[in-house]
């Protein structure tokens, strides 16, 4: 019988496992840090890079990437969530209503992404009779513009005509005429347009003057006259004009001062103010004298002749 | 001597380097396996809260994070023979260890056994200058010992100072600072053969490594088989080795005296290879497997296959009893073992306090070796670990890692030796002109 024998395993002589010099040194290599983190950061960020810039470098692929962007933006602005088709003016006349209306010539519908609000706040609260503005989008659709208009307190006379101002000097309008607003006071002379407080407050003392008051001057740009009718004039000093005002004001309803041939009350230095009479006042002044004079030494020589 | 202290320091120089940058690898070049690991190192170990030592014995201030075993190649009675073998074995080893750690290590400290070690011991007194001892003082004593001729073509590789004694007082770990009149040191200097360093050191530069320091292997196993107590009382380590068996003796916690008996597991291996007729890699499987050193009854009737290569049937069906195996490990063993008696003898040995002695290496896990031992040796006998360290695996925790684990544990913290100190002015001579007209050069 034939003898079956196994086939010997040919055992594999085990082969070296030491690396070859070269896989050594490629893996300290590796194993390198600087090495590691090109490998781990900069070669795929150089891939993703080149891939990105050979395709960005046709034209036509960036035009077409830029016009689906464009095509995006404009059909989420032109949602009519985003659409405004009117604007709302509240708190201003008709004539800043349409100034307003004159400064932004909006032709709606809009989207709001193209509405500029901050701009269109300050241009308006720079227009000369607002005082304050608001402006928003408001929901339904509505440009929302809520305006505080500028109050004219006085007329201001100057070279340049008439102006209206409000209480703190603030240019508003011009006007044609003075007797378009009657009921508003009038100040004259440079520098008036600053001190508009202190006018007011002289209006405020000159009260019971009544009509007789015609405006009240700015002097050198220092002091105020209170101009009345009849010419009359009365001249308050730099300092405390109310309280010298309200003194002559006293002595007027006392003596009837203002009522008579009074050219000019000067109250420049408190401790003496002074009077200057009109030119015929002075004349029948002087004859008065005369005549009493005469009938004095008359009176005299009567006595003296006794 | 300068040529000494040059390159001991450059060496030194490259380990500080390598503990800045946290990373360096640990090369146990033995005649059997050699061994790499990789140490990281976290700066400063932190004695636990209540300033005990703490479990790791304070070996906390590194890391293994990785280790790698390759069989050895070239490396015979602990010697580079073959350098190209070496210089793989070398390569196989770190590239499994850098692969495990995830990092490149550009720094290896390494040890062998062989290259015929031999100790010297050396003295020196020398008169204080002041009455006080400083380092220049200490650095002069040492500078003082009259170096014998160990003979052309050797080299220092450990050179420690082992005790000072300030006048009448000896045994003084450190003398700095202290008053006295006269200072005497006892060195302990360790000389190899200066072309088995050679060797290693160009097969570790092919590997484009920088080598950081040189060790002996029995001082290494010392360090981490033996514990604190053994240092500091008294004793001797044996690391049983395959090529080689080397010895050392610690006393005070330094190395006095080390040698080398040029045999070891390979020999017991290539007895039983001849004894049996088997191959090599037979032989070790067999001795792995079923050796021992003491025949019990049981072991006649136990039968070991033996196994063959040569395909004819009746020669590889061989078995033989356990007890024949152990009758030829045996006699081996105990050759091994009087060859280290006459070692420890001729040291002096038996005059030391303690009477110590610890067995470690791949060798001493043979069965039975510690009854042996304690025969031949003396009734002190046990069988050595190495310290556990931080992170080293399960697989490098026996005996056979003893060197491996005491190089971390030099790396760490290693001792003051001779090239740690400065040389003293004197010593400079001519150059201290050149010295001084370079400093001017570069200050002014």
């Amino acid at each position: 019988m034939r003898q079956i024998m196994r086939p010997k395993q040919v055992r594999r002589q085990r082969s070296d496992p030491a690396p070859s010099r070269l896989s050594y040194r490629i893996q300290r290599w590796m194993l390198t840090p600087g090495i590691r983190m090109a490998l781990r950061v900069g070669i795929p960020f150089v891939l993703v890079f080149a891939v990105v810039s050979a395709y960005l470098a046709d034209a036509d692929r960036r035009a077409a990437i830029q016009t689906t962007i464009a095509d995006i933006r404009t059909s989420i602005e032109e949602r009519p969530e985003f659409m405004v088709s009117l604007m709302a003016i509240d708190g201003a006349g008709p004539a800043l209503a349409d100034d307003i209306r004159a400064v932004f010539p909006i032709d709606f519908p809009i989207s709001s992404f193209d509405l500029d609000i901050e701009t269109m706040r300050d241009t308006i609260a720079g227009l000369d009779p607002v005082k304050s503005a608001i402006v928003r989008i408001r929901p339904g659709g509505v440009l929302q513009v809520d305006v505080v208009e500028r109050q004219p307190v006085v007329i201001w006379r100057s070279r340049k005509g008439l102006a209206l101002l409000d209480e703190t000097g603030t240019f508003i309008n011009t006007l044609t005429s003075r007797t378009e607003r009657p009921d508003l006071p009038l100040i004259l002379g440079k520098g008036a347009n600053q001190n508009v407080a202190e006018a007011l407050a002289l209006f405020q003392a000159a009260k019971p003057l009544g009509d007789r008051m015609r405006g009240i001057v700015r002097i050198g740009e220092r002091r105020w006259d209170v101009a009345l009718d009849r010419d009359q004039a009365i001249m308050l000093p730099a300092q405390q004009p109310v309280s010298a005002l309200q003194r002559v004001i006293a002595l007027s309803e006392a003596q009837d001062m203002l009522s008579r041939d009074v050219a000019v009350v000067d109250m420049r230095i408190g401790a003496r103010p002074t009077l200057r009479m009109t030119p015929e006042a002075v004349k029948d002044w002087w004859q008065i004298r005369e005549i009493n004079g005469r009938e004095r030494e008359r009176r005299i020589a009567e006595t003296s002749g006794h | 001597m300068t040529d000494l202290y040059q390159s001991q320091r450059a060496m030194r120089q490259m380990r500080q380097q390598a503990l800045q940058r946290g990373v360096i690898a640990i090369l146990d070049v033995g005649s059997s396996k050699i061994a790499c690991l990789v140490l990281r190192f976290d700066g400063t170990s932190k004695l636990s809260d209540d300033n005990s030592i703490g479990a790791l014995a304070g070996q906390s201030g590194f890391r293994v994070v990785g280790a790698a075993t390759t069989r050895s190649r070239g490396v015979q009675f602990g010697e580079i023979t073959a350098m190209q073998e070496t210089e793989r074995a070398i390569r196989t080893a770190l590239q499994a260890a850098q692969k495990m750690a995830e990092l490149r290590v550009d720094h290896v400290i390494a040890c062998f056994s062989g290259a015929n070690p031999r100790s010297y011991g050396l003295d020196a007194e020398v008169e204080l200058e002041g009455n006080v001892v400083t380092e220049n003082e200490v650095a002069r004593v040492l500078a003082a010992c009259d170096v014998p001729e160990y003979g052309a073509g050797r080299e220092v590789l450990h050179a420690q100072p082992v005790n000072f004694a300030l006048d009448n007082r000896t045994g003084l770990n450190d003398p700095r600072g202290q008053l006295g009149q006269s200072l005497t040191v006892d060195m302990h200097m360790l000389t190899v053969d200066g072309d088995a360093i050679q060797n290693l050191v160009h097969c570790i530069k092919r590997c484009d490594l920088e080598l950081a320091g040189i060790a002996n292997s029995a001082y290494v196993a010392g360090i981490s088989a033996l514990v604190e107590d053994e240092q500091e009382l008294g004793a001797a380590c044996v690391d049983m080795g395959g090529g080689s068996t080397s010895v050392s003796i610690f006393l005070k916690k330094h190395m006095i005296y080390a040698d080398c008996v040029r045999m070891g597991g390979d020999h017991v291996t290539q007895d039983i290879s001849m004894g049996l007729g088997v191959p090599m890699a037979n032989a070790e499987r067999i001795k792995t497997f079923y050796g021992g050193v003491h025949a019990t009854g049981m072991d006649d009737r136990e039968m070991i296959e033996i196994g063959g290569d040569t395909g004819d049937y009746e020669h590889d069906r061989r078995r033989v009893s356990r007890a024949e195996l152990i009758g030829i490990m045996r006699p081996r063993v105990e050759e091994i073992l009087e060859e280290v008696r006459a070692r420890l003898d001729a040291a002096g040995f038996s005059h030391l306090p303690s009477q110590q002695i610890v067995l470690t290496g791949g060798g001493s896990q043979t069965p039975g070796l510690d009854g042996l031992a304690t025969r031949i040796l003396g009734q002190q006998v046990r069988l050595g670990r190495p310290l556990r360290v931080h992170g080293l695996p399960q697989s490098a925790t026996g005996p056979g890692f003893a060197s491996a684990v005491g190089l971390a544990l030099f790396a760490a913290h290693p001792q003051d030796e001779w090239w740690d100190f400065e040389i003293p002015v004197d010593r400079y001579a001519g150059r201290s002109i050149k010295r001084a007209v370079k400093w001017f050069r570069d200050n002014w």
